[in-house]
């Protein structure tokens, strides 16, 4: 059970303490975004950090859009040293996406290298080019895949290839198709690929008829099926619509073989985790 | 070949502000073909420029010179007349033009007239697209012939970001996801094994990161005696 906190616009510490301590009961480790949607926020270094620090076990997310190789090794090592133990390796949204759309981005390795580099850094204590690490991170590798994106039939194959990258657990973009998850499943066990990562799905409790519409039309790799949107425009209380919906979703998901875990990403809405995992009937958390 | 745009022309005309005797140099090379930097390009900018003069009383005296390529220093020394009494030079060719321009007139002013983009090929007519990077490292025989240091937005190596969908990049629904169209070339091609191969991280030394590049061929290099008689024969 990972959820997300999503560091604020804003050098105050407190938003992210606040967060933490009010999930950190209702999840086992919590996604800390790394300048999601390419709009500058707190860093996901210093968000993990006061996430420790209270409690919650952070996963900190890394982009490959803002750092190189020399940065994302380094910040791997520092975040190491302070007790960071989750790495989630991403190539980040494009920089036009955000509030910094006339941005140089970096790219110089992608996430699926970035993953194969980690796990050099940890399994071999080398890091790229050989150079011996005296000692090396303590890391567990997430990586992330769309079932979602195109081509389909592609999706396993790349999941495949973030596997023996590295990837210790694989976080799926939020699941509204289910009958399309299946399917991505189902090739994902063929391949055996379920018995090597843990393939946790995403979820996205929906607010409102208009953010439903809105991650249909505007959130590229994401499909919103018609009868996803019929139900939230029917509603009489959208919200909670919403959350219902999303448990519908997690007790499904639950029961698909090789789902190893869910994802909530409540964007703007996490005070809303603990209801959805309390009704998903999946609190208390046991013990790490 | 090199694709270029134009600039706009207050840009240009607040440029050359302060000079009389103004030079616009075309190229008969990728910016002719691309339609920014030809002889008829040349033409129409001396134009605007008289035209802008005569409206403000400016004064300019333009001239117009378009060589076969303004790249090559055997082309531009033919200007030699030409630029004597300018003041200052709107190149119209691409930046590597205007540079060579500035190297053989040093004393001139050499002002860009063009916004030099990128190494691509006509598409269609009037559609131009960027279709090569310059990493100095080719790996079109793993990318079934298509160039995801460029055609893709992130560069990635290792196939589509989650961004892609029905064909599209995440950034533009009209710009086609590179990834895509490897998937769809491999396909074809009967190699979609290449797409389920780690693609390791890039060497960037013979790319831009690893400086100003320069490419000697030995063979050609002429030595210093050879160079008198050549400049003996010229």
């Amino acid at each position: 059970m990972t959820a997300e906190i999503g560091p604020p616009k804003s050098a105050n510490p407190e938003i992210v303490r606040r967060y933490a301590r009010l999930l950190r009961e209702h999840g086992d480790a919590f996604n800390v975004t790394d300048n999601q949607t390419a709009i500058v926020r707190m860093s996901s270094f210093a968000s993990a950090l006061i996430c420790l620090q209270e409690g919650a076990e952070p996963i900190m997310q890394m982009t490959c859009r803002d750092r190189n190789r020399i940065a994302l090794q380094s910040d791997l090592l520092g975040a190491s040293a302070l007790g960071v133990r989750n790495v989630l390796c991403l190539s980040g949204d494009h920089q036009t996406f955000g509030n910094q759309r006339e941005a140089k981005n970096v790219y110089d390795i992608d996430s699926t290298q970035e993953l194969q580099m980690f796990k050099m850094m940890r399994d071999e204590r080398r890091i790229l080019g050989d150079d011996e690490l005296e000692e090396g991170p303590k890391m567990f590798l997430g990586a992330v895949e769309n079932p979602f994106a195109d081509p389909f039939e592609f999706r396993v194959a790349r999941l495949a290839k973030k596997v023996s990258a590295g990837a210790d657990f694989v976080q799926t973009q939020a699941v509204f198709d289910m009958e399309r998850f299946e399917r991505w499943m189902s090739a994902a066990r063929d391949r055996g690929l379920d018995r090597k990562v843990h393939i946790i799905a995403g979820v996205v409790p929906l607010k409102s008829l208009g953010a439903a519409n809105y991650m249909k039309k505007k959130v590229p790799g994401m499909i919103v099926p018609d009868h996803i949107i019929e139900r939230m425009r029917k509603a009489t209380d959208a919200k909670s619509e919403g959350i219902r919906i999303c448990v519908e979703q997690i007790e499904h998901l639950m029961t698909i073989k090789g789902v190893h875990g869910v994802h909530i990403m409540a964007v703007n809405w996490e005070e809303k985790v603990p209801e959805i995992v309390e009704k998903a009937n999946l609190h208390p958390r046991p013990p790490p | 070949m090199i694709v270029a745009d134009k600039k706009p022309l207050s840009e240009l005309f607040e440029n050359v502000e302060g000079c009389k005797r103004i030079l616009v140099a075309g190229c008969k090379s990728c910016v002719a073909i691309c339609l920014v930097g030809g002889e008829k390009e040349v033409g129409l900018l001396a134009e605007s420029l008289r035209l802008f003069s005569d409206l403000n009383s400016k004064g300019w005296e333009v001239s117009e010179y378009t060589v076969e390529r303004q790249c090559e220093k055997e082309w531009v020394r033919e200007m030699h007349q030409s630029v004597q009494d300018i003041d200052a030079v709107v190149s119209i060719a691409c930046g590597v033009g205007a540079q060579t321009m500035q190297e053989l007139y040093p004393d001139k002013r050499i002002l860009p007239g063009l916004n030099t983009s990128n190494m691509g090929a006509p598409d269609e007519q009037g559609i131009f697209l960027e279709k090569c990077g310059g990493c100095g490292d080719c790996i079109l025989h793993l990318t079934g012939g298509i160039c995801p240091i460029v055609r893709c937005a992130k560069s990635l190596l290792n196939g589509p970001c989650g961004g892609s969908q029905n064909g599209k990049c995440e950034i533009d629904p009209e710009t086609p996801c590179a990834w895509e169209q490897i998937y769809d070339s491999l396909k074809r091609l009967g190699r979609l094994d290449l797409m389920e191969k780690i693609i390791p991280p890039k060497n960037w030394i013979p790319s831009r990161s690893g400086g100003p590049r320069k490419i000697v061929r030995p063979e050609a290099v002429l030595t210093p005696e050879e160079k008198e008689t050549k400049e003996g024969i010229n």
